[in-house]
């Protein structure tokens, strides 16, 4: 039993490998045990898809029962939204982060390259 | 109005012009602050309170001397300027949290903690990146697998230094303060180029302690693999050079 975010991470993978398809609680509850080895219980996935559709990443289908749930967006998308965020310009860099270095000019790149040629 | 209440608010009046242009301005040009950026950044808080103030309280003495028989009415301006800092202030901190919060949530889903370093993930991007997101306890230092693969043992190690000073010097309430400072100000120039000031000072102090555990120019060499090229937005002017201090100052 991991914790939460390790469950949250679980489920989602799920979702993400199931690209457009929405699945019931019960087909994500197959997923994790075949493909993760995870058992789950019913209500604590329940929990979890209530949570991640709360965080706005799943959303769900309650037309017609069982209830299915898709991702929001796909993997690739949200990693590319989080890199977004970090290689941001440093005009609209928010403070949230901070990074080792951002972008360095030619010349700056130059005088780093040489110093370090003459030191070896 | 007393010749003492004239000398009062002369003074501060002064003291509010002074702060708001050629010091600071002075501080930005000036080469010392690469040689001790701890001070520079105390002396950049010292100038964005003392300003601060000095602007009210300039209001303040300007208003009561103004309309010495309605003493509420003259705090008006004051109170006014005093009230907008603060609303500008606690919009940047919410935003600042919500930003936070959000960006973590995303990490938990999108990134796997790394196998050996605490309150390190490790994020799936071919992008060489490494950042801290604040603050406290809370923190975490994040990596991407493409700077794994391209940094070796003794540049991760200073890539993490650096990264972790942010985290425990607590940099990120200087940097949301003086965001919040611009935000409230955006036609002062000086608001701009004192928060630009204050992010490459900033990453300085970062910079010093990951060389207290590694060589100058294993630092250097992180730098030049992790970073890309300027975008259009590095080149503005005091930034630039304060930027370029912070590749200057390493000496091998």
């Amino acid at each position: 039993m991991g914790s939460l975010g390790e469950l949250e991470r679980s489920v989602m993978d799920v979702l993400w490998d199931a690209d457009e398809v929405a699945l019931t609680a019960y087909d994500v509850q197959e997923h994790l045990e075949r493909e993760q080895g995870r058992q789950l219980a019913a209500t604590t996935l329940l929990t979890v898809l209530s949570r991640l559709e709360k965080k706005g990443f799943v959303a769900s289908d309650r037309s017609a029962r069982p209830h299915r749930y898709r991702a929001t967006a796909s993997r690739v998308d949200h990693v590319a939204e989080l890199m977004h965020e970090v290689l941001g310009d440093a005009g609209d860099r928010s403070a949230v982060l901070a990074r080792f270095v951002g972008g360095v000019s030619a010349e700056d790149a130059e005088v780093l390259r040489r110093l370090l040629a003459g030191a070896a | 109005m007393t010749l003492a209440e004239l000398a009062a608010a002369s003074a501060l009046i002064l003291v509010a012009v002074l702060l708001a242009w050629p010091v600071p301005i002075l501080l930005s040009r000036a080469a010392w602050p690469a040689r001790a950026p701890g001070w520079a950044l105390l002396l950049w808080q010292l100038i964005a309170v003392a300003g601060g103030f000095s602007m009210i309280g300039a209001l303040w003495l300007v208003g009561l001397a103004l309309l010495p028989q309605w003493p509420l009415l003259a705090a008006l301006p004051a109170a006014a300027l005093a009230a907008y800092l603060l609303v500008h202030l606690g919009i940047t901190i919410v935003q600042f949290e919500r930003q936070r919060r959000r960006h973590l949530a995303l990490l938990q889903l999108l990134s796997a903690p790394h196998p050996t370093h605490a309150r390190t993930r490790v994020l799936d991007d071919a992008a060489p990146v490494a950042y801290c997101l604040p603050r406290g306890i809370g923190s975490v230092t994040v990596l991407s697998q493409g700077l794994l693969d391209g940094l070796d043992q003794d540049e991760l190690a200073a890539v993490i230094a650096h990264e972790r000073a942010h985290v425990e010097q607590r940099h990120e309430v200087l940097l949301v303060a003086f965001k919040a400072w611009r935000d409230a100000l955006p036609w002062f120039p000086i608001a701009a180029r004192a928060e630009s000031e204050v992010a490459a000072l900033v990453e300085m102090r970062a910079d010093d302690s990951a060389r207290r555990t590694t060589r100058d120019e294993v630092l250097a060499r992180a730098i030049l693999r992790v970073a890309g090229p300027a975008g259009p937005a590095e080149h503005a002017s005091s930034r630039r050079d304060r930027h370029r201090d912070r590749f200057l100052r390493l000496s091998f």
